[in-house]
């Protein structure tokens, strides 16, 4: 019982963290029909410069948030422009080896300018635990957990008491009309996108105080977050969210009841079973899910 | 004030305007009459901006807007309510209407123009935080007009607002048109119930196979006798 609750803790803390990552994705997907699988690249790349800056700088990770944030817009800005949007208007197929494509090129990348060693970052909080019923909890962990949650009620908030939220549903529900009232769509595909490699490239800052960063880091989280998105639901946040907190629960669960070889093949098993009996996702309205080919 | 000559637009390869060419007056409601697929919400997509002119031209107080983005049309004046509404389900009534005033966001009385709107179509402030989907179809084409009206246009430019509604709710309609019509705006109305908008209309023009054939008062194309031919069936 102890070990399940103990799991189940571990489980859900690392949830918000896939959370957070896939609301990200969602964010992308909904507004810009594009899946990018290179959205863990840009938890990966956050990872490195957490590193680097704390390597270098001595700077503490959460500190470094207030440069990775804002450098991480503006890479997704960037990654709009050059990749993004010249992809926008093509078939589902290109998208997936266009964005498949940037993934490895960003691999690789990390492999020539950092090695293929892991990155870890030690803090003075980096082991630190405490205790809370019986049950043991990692102080990074949790930090990166309340942090996660407070940033997708942020951008909860954003989407749904401000304007630029509303531009951005309207724009997810019906883009040419939202070209027809006089919306400067192009530019919320900016925002949209900004947003998205931002939430990744904070995520994976989050994760540095207990995971080390390494090249391959990201492919893991592109695959838990596209997971977290299709059983959530293409388009629905709040199935993120869920979703996120659920898959991060069973792949511990998986871990620890029945082998660590196998947590993949649980959550793809999990992921597959979904796709046939529920291809909207829990949350979802269906919408999208043609786009990627799930139905 | 607004002059359309000799557009002509393509879908891919296929052809669906010719020869397209019309002027609206300052103000007074103008009908745009023709068949099914006779190029009628095509035109008003040129004129929108959202498909583009293979040839022809696109004037605006002078100014040639050929070229003009759609945002920039709506952020002049020129407004098009979209044939089958087109409202954003998933928002609210006021969440929608707020949307049609996004271009006109930093004069910063955008709670103004809303009351505005609620005040000439009270039924959208009882359904304010209502999602559009859920309302009836006479709702949605009130909240339709409505959203275009928040960016104040000069030409509002409304596509089968009939279609789909019921007759009361349609005289209700062409009636609160007219009513914009006479506070300024210049109002296009594109119709297959060529009767019904003939009689709001002060002026028409007729479109047949992407080519515009008739254009005169509502008096004169209702007495054009190869018009009462093909679309008045006598
Ligand atoms: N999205 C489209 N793609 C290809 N052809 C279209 C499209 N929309 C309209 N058309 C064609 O263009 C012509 C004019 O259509 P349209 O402007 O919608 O006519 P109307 O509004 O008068 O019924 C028709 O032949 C129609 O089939
Ligand atoms: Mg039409």
């Amino acid at each position: 019982m102890e070990i399940l609750i103990q799991t189940l803790v571990a489980g859900v803390l690392l949830g918000g963290v896939y959370a957070l990552v896939s609301v990200g994705l969602n964010l992308l997907f909904g507004v810009v029909r594009v899946i990018n699988f290179a959205h863990g690249e840009f938890v990966m790349i956050g990872m490195y410069i957490a590193f680097w800056l704390w390597a270098g700088l001595g700077l503490d990770p959460y500190v470094s948030l207030l440069i990775v944030a804002p450098a991480m817009f503006l890479l997704g800005v960037i990654f709009q422009r050059g990749i993004i949007q010249p992809i926008q208007g093509t078939s589902a197929n290109m998208k997936i080896f266009v964005t498949v494509g940037i993934s490895i090129i960003l691999q690789n990348l990390a492999l020539f300018l950092w090695g293929g060693q892991h990155r870890t970052v030690s803090t003075s909080y980096s082991t630190s635990v405490f205790n809370l019923g019986g049950v043991t909890i990692s102080v990074g962990r949790l930090i990166a957990f309340i942090g996660a949650l407070v940033l997708v009620a942020a951008l909860f908030y954003i989407m749904n008491r401000t304007m630029t939220g509303t531009v951005l549903r309207a724009i997810a529900e019906d883009g040419p009309t939202a070209v027809l009232v006089g919306i400067p769509v192009k530019k919320f595909y900016f925002v949209a996108t900004g947003i998205s490699v931002m939430l990744a490239g904070v995520a994976g800052v989050m994760l540095t105080p207990f995971t080390s960063a390494s090249p391959m880091f990201g492919f893991h989280m592109t695959l838990i977050a596209f997971i977290v998105v299709v059983i959530g639901g293409m388009g629905s946040m709040v199935g993120s969210l869920v979703g996120g907190v659920l898959l991060g629960a069973i792949e511990t669960l998986a871990g620890t009841y029945i082998s660590p070889a196998l947590q993949q093949a649980v959550l793809f098993a999990i992921f597959i079973i979904v796709v046939l009996v529920r291809p909207q996702g829990l949350f979802g309205k269906g919408a999208g899910t043609e786009e990627v080919g799930l139905k | 004030m607004l002059k359309v000559e000799g557009l002509a637009a393509f879908y891919g390869e296929s052809q669906a305007l010719e020869n397209v060419s019309f002027e609206l007056p300052d103000n007074g409601v103008t009908a745009l009459l023709g068949a099914n697929a006779a190029g009628k919400t095509t035109t008003l997509r040129v004129v929108s901006g959202v498909l583009p002119a293979r040839r022809g031209t696109v004037t605006f107080n002078g100014v040639n807007i050929t070229k003009a983005t759609p945002e920039e049309r709506v952020r002049l004046g020129i407004v098009h309510v979209p044939e089958g509404r087109r409202l954003f389900g998933t928002l609210s009534v006021e969440e929608n209407l707020l949307l049609g005033g996004y271009s006109k966001r930093k004069d910063g009385n955008s709670k103004e123009r809303l009351d505005r709107i609620y005040s000439m179509l009270p039924k959208l402030a009882e359904r304010r935080t209502q999602l559009a989907g859920t309302l009836s179809g006479g709702e949605q084409q009130m909240c339709a007009v409505g959203r275009g009206l928040m960016s104040e246009p000069t030409v509002l430019m409304i596509d089968e607002m009939s279609l789909g509604l019921a007759p009361v709710i349609v005289s209700q309609m062409f009636s609160f048109v007219k009513e914009i019509a006479a506070r300024g705006v210049s109002v296009l109305l594109v119709e297959q119930q060529v009767q019904h908008a003939l009689q709001a209309a002060d002026r028409a023009t007729i479109i047949d196979r992407g080519v515009t054939t008739h254009s005169g008062t509502s008096e004169e194309i209702r007495n054009d006798p190869k018009v009462r031919e093909a679309y008045l069936g006598v």
